[in-house]
């Protein structure tokens, strides 16, 4: 039997681990800690008689990504709470949000790789707080609770199932994590379980000429892009290859949730539907419902930065190629540097293979010296020192080689003044017309052969131009201005013959 | 008339005294230590109690004020807390065998001001499990008994606070009341009990049982005594979001001056079948006397009271049954000794930590609010709820206050209810709807029952009333010696 066509839907559920100092509803230090059970108080342990105080801070990055993702943010909005016994949650209900959530729908231009975009519509997104972990050792017959993360700010983000593929899945979960931390909610470290992502899956299949829709799966708790793509790619095959056995037993199975063995590269069943927990949701009575007026939501979108996306039509309108847009992008610290730089001169083209030239360059060694990550902008050079280096290119001071020179001399140098450098290391070319004309005389004069090549053999006219140039700026030991030399060049070859 | 002794003073006469120096705080320490000592071994009122501790503050006191420093309202004076209040000191049981063992890392925010004020605490008092009770039967540590009469019940669930301030035993205690657990004892065993309006005293360390309803409130022997307590526990705290951010007045400075052409709402609801004749005889002679000195006597309607009990059982359940989730024997407290694996561990742990009542709500609670059920239940007595608040704004534009029994009888003997789970909840048929609707209720002494049990009169106001109720009850009480009666030492 051949494959049939299908068609992909993908709806995702992402959990970001917001960034505040302090916990979703009490004061305990938030964040991650190597000695388990320090980043605690009696709220987070669920002792009896405490009670919970909203962190107003995290409801401000929720509603920050909120209007970055174009979604309603609601005017009042309240907690719930969703009950279900296991040990790392101490009060055996989550504080989150069941029917108000703080964020309504929205939507969000996925970037695809091809240049084009498509538009992925956000359900909602709500605040809830995180549970605790377990650890479990080998051969012992207890487990261990560590209640750090439990009561961190977690948002949790729900798109409708607009992603119609492994790949989509994954570079909406790659963008995502770029626009939390353009908005500095989120550091989006993987590794730390910042940001997790839990795909719903199912396909619409064409066979016998009607569309059979297979039941939906949820792969829980993915925590890294690859295991995203590869646990949609998987799952694909696996909903595919049922319905091509069991038809029947493929479309009603009704929701399950199943968990990714990222070492087997497969998914197992965790829960059918049969098994759905009940959790009991209800208002939470220990607090109040939110009020959220309009001076506030304008307030925090003020706060609100432009995003990579319009970031990035402002680059390629500036001239940036895709690629050199991207890479300025990536990070919000550096993207920030070219637009300060830029701003001082108005010269992008320059100030990118500035930065990612000379500067990707020096960022990457220190990187690999000090096996941590190093951005461009972590390097000292200042959006004034690289307007001002700039400057000196677009006007001939120095020569692309030469601002290399003068920027490593920048990095970690005593000297600031790009001038001044290059001075001093004799960079600055020499647009005097009479010296110059001196070394293309010489040079004129040393290489007879090329000369010939360019007044009789149209085929070898630009090789031996250049041969020439570069014999000139050798006799000028790189000080020449190549533009000047260029002109000059041509004008005595051109008069000689 | 003989100088009363130190034990029979008011709060109030008593925090004076100390300041003046006229009675050592020590010495009130001694003398509310042996009232303890030959009341308690029959009242059983108290879980705890510090005597070291009281005494040894007692004295810091004594130096601090022989010294001349500033001393608060409070300084010197033993209180007694009921023990679903969270303290540093000794356990926080909630007469729970789950919490036996507890001990709080933290003091309850009324019991940092109640320190901060200068109260002493002579102890913990029992209470029925988790506050679920109307007669401290409930309780893990066996039942309290009433001063009046120990075959009777103290009420409850602040039973043991009752007993301990109508014993003599302290000099004001702290109750909670979520459906009428300070009302209804206070009125049992002839105290005064104030349940303020939802948010004016911050709950921040009173072991949740009804979060929607539970109000920690002044349990006292007199009117003065409950305005006092209220000065200091009552204001905003920031560990509380449902306290209410407004300073409150100074509830002590009128207390004196009679209200003005009050108008006093009888609601008829209150006083139908059900109602025992003494108990309807001595409110009618209040309200007799609330007449006889110019106050406008209106009758009231209050038509969804006959529903408030079925919206009670199934609103405070559902919250207790969410409340007490995280007493499952993994973090703290009970913990079977046999267990299987982690379901059996949950399972076991709360049917052996938890009594039947405590059971038996959580029960109740977890069906209301389960998938296919919330709607018909939990959504349900919200909506009455509403037309509760809606029936007192409604009576509040006839009237300024209610004036009701507070309860349909007096004390009744120890196990005449315990085996009716129903009969026992009508016992709050009159103050759940207080709580409900989040409007301050009080109880003060009205009068005894042929046989010496004593009888309960409940003022209800509008939202942060508490300034008119007291002033009413004030003057009532002023021109009355109900509260100044104590029981008999050798019953």
């Amino acid at each position: 039997m051949t494959e049939p066509e299908y068609k992909v839907l993908i709806g995702m559920e992402i959990h970001v681990q917001l960034a505040t100092a302090s916990k979703m509803f009490t004061g305990a230090a938030s964040g991650y800690s190597e000695e388990p059970n320090t980043q605690v108080d009696g709220v987070v342990l669920g002792l009896p008689g405490v009670l919970p105080v909203i962190n107003r801070r995290a409801v401000e990055m929720a509603m920050m990504v909120g209007v970055a993702l174009g979604c309603q943010i609601a005017s009042q909005t309240k907690w719930d709470r969703k009950s279900y016994y296991y040990p790392d949650l101490p009060k055996n209900y989550q504080i989150s949000q069941y029917d108000q959530p703080l964020c309504g729908v929205g939507s969000v231009e996925l970037d695809m790789p091809d240049g084009s975009s498509k538009t992925i519509r956000i359900r909602r997104a709500h605040l809830e707080e995180d549970a605790g972990k377990l650890l479990h050792e080998a051969g012992q017959p207890v487990s261990l609770v560590d209640l750090n993360r439990a009561g961190t700010p977690l948002l949790e983000i729900v798109t409708e199932p607009d992603l119609n593929s492994p790949e989509e899945a994954r570079l909406f979960g790659e963008q995502l994590r770029q626009i939390c931390r353009y908005l500095g909610v989120s550091q989006g470290i993987m590794q730390q379980g910042h940001m997790r992502f839990e795909p719903n899956i199912n396909l619409h299949i064409s066979a016998d000429g009607r569309v059979y829709k297979t039941a939906i799966s949820e792969i829980k708790n993915l925590n890294s892009f690859r295991s995203v793509e590869r646990a949609c790619q998987y799952e694909i095959q696996r909903q595919l290859a049922e319905f091509m056995t069991d038809r029947q037993s493929a479309m009603q199975a009704g929701k399950s949730t199943r968990g990714w063995d990222d070492d087997k590269g497969c998914t197992t069943l965790q829960r059918s539907k049969e098994e759905a927990h009940d959790y009991r949701y209800f208002p939470d009575p220990d607090l109040v419902p939110l009020h959220v007026d309009t001076h506030w939501v304008e307030r925090v979108r003020l706060q609100v930065p432009e995003l990579p996306a319009a970031r990035k039509q402002r680059y390629l309108q500036m001239g940036l190629a895709m690629k050199e847009a991207a890479a300025l992008l990536e990070d919000r610290a550096v993207s920030d540097l070219f637009d300060a730089a830029v701003k001082i001169r108005p010269l992008p083209k320059r100030i990118a293979n500035l930065m990612l030239g000379p500067a990707a360059k020096i960022a990457n060694a220190r990187a690999g010296d000090l096996a941590a990550t190093v951005r461009i902008s972590d390097l000292e050079v200042t959006a004034d020192q690289y307007a001002k280096l700039a400057g000196m290119m677009e006007d001939g001071t120095v020569s692309a080689s030469a601002a290399s020179t003068v920027f490593e001399s920048l990095c970690g140098g005593e000297e600031k003044d790009p001038q001044v450098i290059a001075e001093r290391l004799g960079l600055v070319q020499i647009r005097d017309t009479g010296a110059t004309q001196a070394w293309v005389d010489a040079a004129i004069a040393h290489n007879p052969q090329a000369v010939s090549d360019f007044k009789n053999n149209p085929k070898k006219k630009q090789a031996s131009l250049g041969f020439l140039r570069g014999a000139v700026m050798k006799l000028s030991q790189g000080k020449a201005d190549p533009k000047l030399v260029g002109e000059l060049l041509e004008k005595t070859l051109e008069k000689d013959s | 008339m003989t100088e009363p002794s130190t034990a029979d003073l008011s709060a109030f006469e008593l925090a004076a005294k100390i300041s003046r120096r006229e009675i050592k705080a020590v010495d009130a320490a001694h003398a509310y230590l042996n009232r303890v000592k030959s009341q308690d071994a029959k009242i059983h009122a108290f879980n705890e109690i510090y005597a070291e501790d009281l005494l040894a503050a007692a004295e810091m006191v004594d130096r601090s004020l022989d010294a001349g420093e500033k001393s608060g309202p409070l300084a010197g004076v033993p209180i007694a807390l009921k023990d679903n209040l969270c303290t540093l000191k000794g356990h926080t049981t909630c007469s729970s065998k789950m919490l036996q063992n507890f001990q709080s890392p933290y003091d309850a925010t009324v019991v940092t001001r109640l320190k901060a004020a200068g109260a002493l605490v002579v102890g913990k008092t029992n209470l029925d499990e988790f506050a679920m009770g109307s007669s401290t039967e409930n309780s893990a540590f066996g039942p309290t008994r009433n001063p009046w009469n120990p075959n009777c019940v103290p009420g409850g669930s602040s039973g043991g606070s009752a007993a301990a301030v109508a014993a003599r035993m302290c000099a004001a205690a702290l109750g909670s009341d979520t459906g009428g657990s300070i009302r209804q004892p206070a009125a049992l065993c002839g105290i005064v009990g104030l349940k303020p309006t939802y948010g004016l005293v911050s709950r921040y360390g009173l072991v949740a049982f009804a979060s929607s309803l539970d109000q920690i409130g002044p349990m006292t022997r007199d009117v003065r005594d409950a305005a006092l307590f209220l000065n200091v526990i009552a204001g905003p705290d920031a560990k509380d979001s449902t306290s209410w951010p407004q300073t409150p007045p100074d509830y002590l400075r009128d207390i004196d001056r009679p209200p003005e052409k009050l108008r006093i709402g009888l609601p008829k609801e209150f006083f139908g079948e059900g109602l025992s004749p003494e108990v309807s005889k001595a409110i009618h002679k209040a309200v007799d006397f609330f007449r006889g000195h110019g106050a406008e006597i209106v009758e009231v309607s209050l038509p969804h009271t006959r529903y408030g009990i079925a919206a009670y059982y199934v609103i405070a359940p559902a919250e207790a049954s969410s409340n007490l989730a995280r007493y499952d024997g993994v973090h703290y407290g009970h913990r079977t000794a046999h267990a299987e694996d982690l379901i059996d561990l949950y399972a076991a742990s709360r049917a052996e930590g938890f009594g039947p009542e405590v059971q038996r709500r959580i029960m109740l609670g977890t069906y209301a609010l389960s998938s296919g059920y919330y709607d018909a239940y939990y959504l349900r007595a919200q909506k009455v709820r509403q037309l509760i608040k809606a029936d007192f704004d409604h009576a509040f534009k006839a009237c300024d206050v209610i004036l009701s029994p507070t309860t349909p009888d007096v004390a009744f003997e120890l196990g005449a209810k315990s085996g009716d789970p129903l009969a026992m909840y009508l016992c709050d048929v009159f103050t759940v709807t207080c709580n409900i609707a989040g409007i301050p209720g009080m109880s003060l002494p009205c009068g005894f029952s042929p046989s010496g049990l004593p009888i309960g009169m409940q003022l209800l106001g509008p939202l942060f009333s508490e300034t008119v109720l007291l002033r009413l009850a004030r003057f009532y009480e002023t021109a009355h010696d109900w509260h100044r009666r104590k029981p008999g030492d050798d019953v």
